[in-house]
C-alpha cells in the first residue's frame, strides 16, 4: 500500500514536469483597464465569480488587481478610485511553454493567487490559478490510470464472476532457445498478468523467480520450449517444457553448485548450479522429469492460501 | 536509506534520468551472480553489481528490486538502460569496487538481506551435522 502511494506521488511529480502551463491555464481571460474604477472592478468580480484580473492597457499587461486591493480600497473609502492607482505593478508572469513545476514553485515563492500567462512575444494569452494546476494534473492522471484500472478491475474479479464447478486460467508463453536478449520476457509477461489478476505480491514474487530460473534454463541449454501457467483459485501450476537435449542425471543436476554451463553463461551471471535449488525453495511442489534426446518437463506448484488470493 | 544519501555515501552518479532521490531502499546486496540475487534478496533491496547486461534488470524486476548500482565505474549498454526505463528501475553508478561500495553503505547503516534457509541448510550440512558428508 505504502509503495502504491509513493508511486502515485512520483507520477504526480513526473506530470508537473511533463505538462506545460498552457495545458492548465484558462484561455478566456477577463481583464480590466487602468481607467476603470474599483466599483466597476467589483462588478466584474461579482459577475464572473473570480477574485482578480490582469490589467491591460492597449493590449499590454501593466498590472494585476485582486479582491484584496478591492477590500483595501473599500476600507479607505476609495471605491471610486481608478484601478490603475490601486493595482499591483511589476506583475510576475508565466510562459505558456514552462513546465507546471515552475508554476508550482512560483506560487509557493510569491504567495499570490494567480499568474497571467504570456507567450514568448509577451502577449497575454491566459491565466492560471493553483486550482487550474491541480485540475490539469488530475485530468492527466485519470487518463493514465483508467486503462490499467479497467484491466485490474475486470481481471481480479474473474474467479468470482465465472460460474463453473472448476475454473482454471491457462497462459502459454513460447521461449526461444539460445536467445539471451529475450530471456525473461515470458516470466515478465506472466508476472504482469498475475498482478492484474490481483494475486498477492509475495506469491507473485515466488512465481516470478521460479519461472525466470526455469526460463533461463530453457534459453541456456535447449533449442527452445514453452512455459504454461495454469491459475486456479487454490494454486498456480507452472510447467516449463523443452524439446531436449534432456538431463542425464537429475539427482546430480539437483546438487547445489552442480552446473554444466559454459563460460559465456557464467559471464552473464548465471550457470552457478543454483537455479533448480532456487526453484525448489520458491515452490510448494516441484517435479522434474527428463529423458535424454526427448526433453525436460518441470512442474512447479505454488499454493494460494486465503492471503494469496485477491 | 534514501537514494540521495546512497549517492552521497558512494560519491555516485545517477545513470537514469528522472530519478526520485527520495526513494528508499531497505537493505543491500552485492553480487555478480544473478542466481544469488534471485535466491538471497528481498523486495526493496539495493543491488550492487559489476554485471551490466539486460538480464540484471530482468532479475531485479523478478525479485522486486527497484534500484541497481553498477560498480567499478561501469556504464551499462543502451539496451540495459532502455529496459530499466521500461520497468521503472533506477540505475546508479559508483566508481568504487563492489566491496568498497557495499562497505561504505553498510558502514553508513544500510543492512544486509540477512540469512536464508537455503544457505543455512548447506551450512548445517557442512559444519554442524558431522554424520553427513558435505553437500550430501
Amino acid at each position: 500500500m505504502d509503495k502504491d502511494v509513493k508511486k502515485e506521488v512520483t507520477k504526480l511529480q513526473e506530470l508537473t514536469y511533463e505538462l506545460k502551463v498552457e495545458h492548465a491555464m484558462t484561455r478566456e481571460v477577463i481583464t480590466v483597464t487602468p481607467q476603470a474604477t474599483m466599483a466597476e472592478f467589483r462588478e466584474i468580480l461579482r459577475t464572473h465569480r473570480i477574485s482578480g484580473t490582469p490589467v491591460l492597457e492597449d493590449g499590454q499587461l501593466v498590472g494585476i488587481v485582486s479582491i484584496e486591493d478591492l477590500i483595501k480600497a473599500l476600507a479607505n473609502g476609495e471605491i471610486g478610485a481608478a484601478v490603475g492607482e490601486k493595482m499591483t505593478l511589476g506583475v510576475k508572469t508565466l510562459y505558456t511553454d514552462e513546465p507546471l513545476v515552475h508554476a508550482v514553485g512560483k506560487f509557493a515563492r510569491f504567495g499570490c493567487g494567480r499568474f497571467p500567462v504570456v507567450n514568448r512575444h509577451k502577449e497575454l494569452v491566459g491565466i492560471v490559478t493553483q486550482g487550474d494546476i491541480m485540475r490539469a494534473v488530475l485530468r492527466e492522471l485519470e487518463i493514465d490510470y483508467r486503462e490499467e484500472e479497467i484491466h485490474r478491475y475486470r481481471a481480479s474479479h474473474i474467479f468470482e464472476d465465472i460460474v463453473a464447478d472448476e475454473t482454471a486460467l491457462v497462459f502459454g508463453y513460447r521461449v526461444m532457445g539460445k536467445d539471451f536478449s529475450t530471456a525473461g520476457e515470458a516470466s515478465s509477461s506472466l508476472k504482469t498478468t498475475l498482478s492484474r489478476l490481483g494475486i498477492a505480491p509475495p506469491v507473485i514474487r515466488r512465481v516470478a523467480i521460479a519461472t525466470y530460473e526455469a526460463e533461463i534454463n530453457i534459453v541456456l541449454y535447449t533449442d527452445g520450449g514453452e512455459i504454461v501457467a495454469e491459475v486456479r483459485p487454490e494454486q498456480i501450476h507452472i510447467e516449463a517444457i523443452d524439446g531436449g537435449p534432456g538431463i542425464p542425471d537429475i539427482e546430480q543436476a539437483m546438487q547445489p553448485g552442480f552446473s554444466t554451463a559454459p563460460e559465456w553463461v557464467r559471464e552473464m551471471g548465471f550457470g552457478a548450479g543454483m537455479g533448480l535449488n532456487n526453484i525448489q525453495a520458491c515452490a510448494d511442489v516441484m517435479k522434474l522429469e527428463s529423458a535424454v534426446g526427448v526433453g525436460t518437463h518441470l512442474d512447479i506448484i505454488i499454493y494460494l492460501d486465503e492471503k494469496g488470493r485477491a | 536509506m534514501k537514494l540521495r544519501e546512497v549517492l552521497s555515501i558512494i560519491d555516485g552518479k545517477a545513470i537514469s534520468s528522472n530519478i526520485d532521490l527520495d526513494e528508499e531502499v531497505q537493505m543491500g546486496c552485492g553480487s555478480d551472480l544473478m542466481s544469488d540475487v534471485l535466491a538471497f534478496t528481498h523486495e526493496g533491496t539495493l543491488l550492487m553489481t559489476g554485471l551490466t547486461n539486460p538480464q540484471v534488470v530482468r532479475t531485479a524486476e523478478m525479485v522486486g528490486i527497484n534500484v541497481i548500482v553498477f560498480v567499478r565505474g561501469k556504464l551499462p549498454p543502451p539496451e540495459t538502460i532502455a529496459l530499466a526505463k521500461e520497468k521503472d528501475i533506477a540505475l546508479l553508478a559508483s566508481k568504487y569496487t563492489l566491496f568498497e561500495t557495499c562497505g561504505r553503505l553498510y558502514e553508513a547503516g544500510l543492512p544486509s538481506c540477512g540469512l536464508f534457509e537455503l544457505s543455512l541448510r548447506r551450512w548445517r550440512q557442512a559444519f554442524e551435522n558431522k554424520q553427513r558428508a558435505p553437500g550430501g
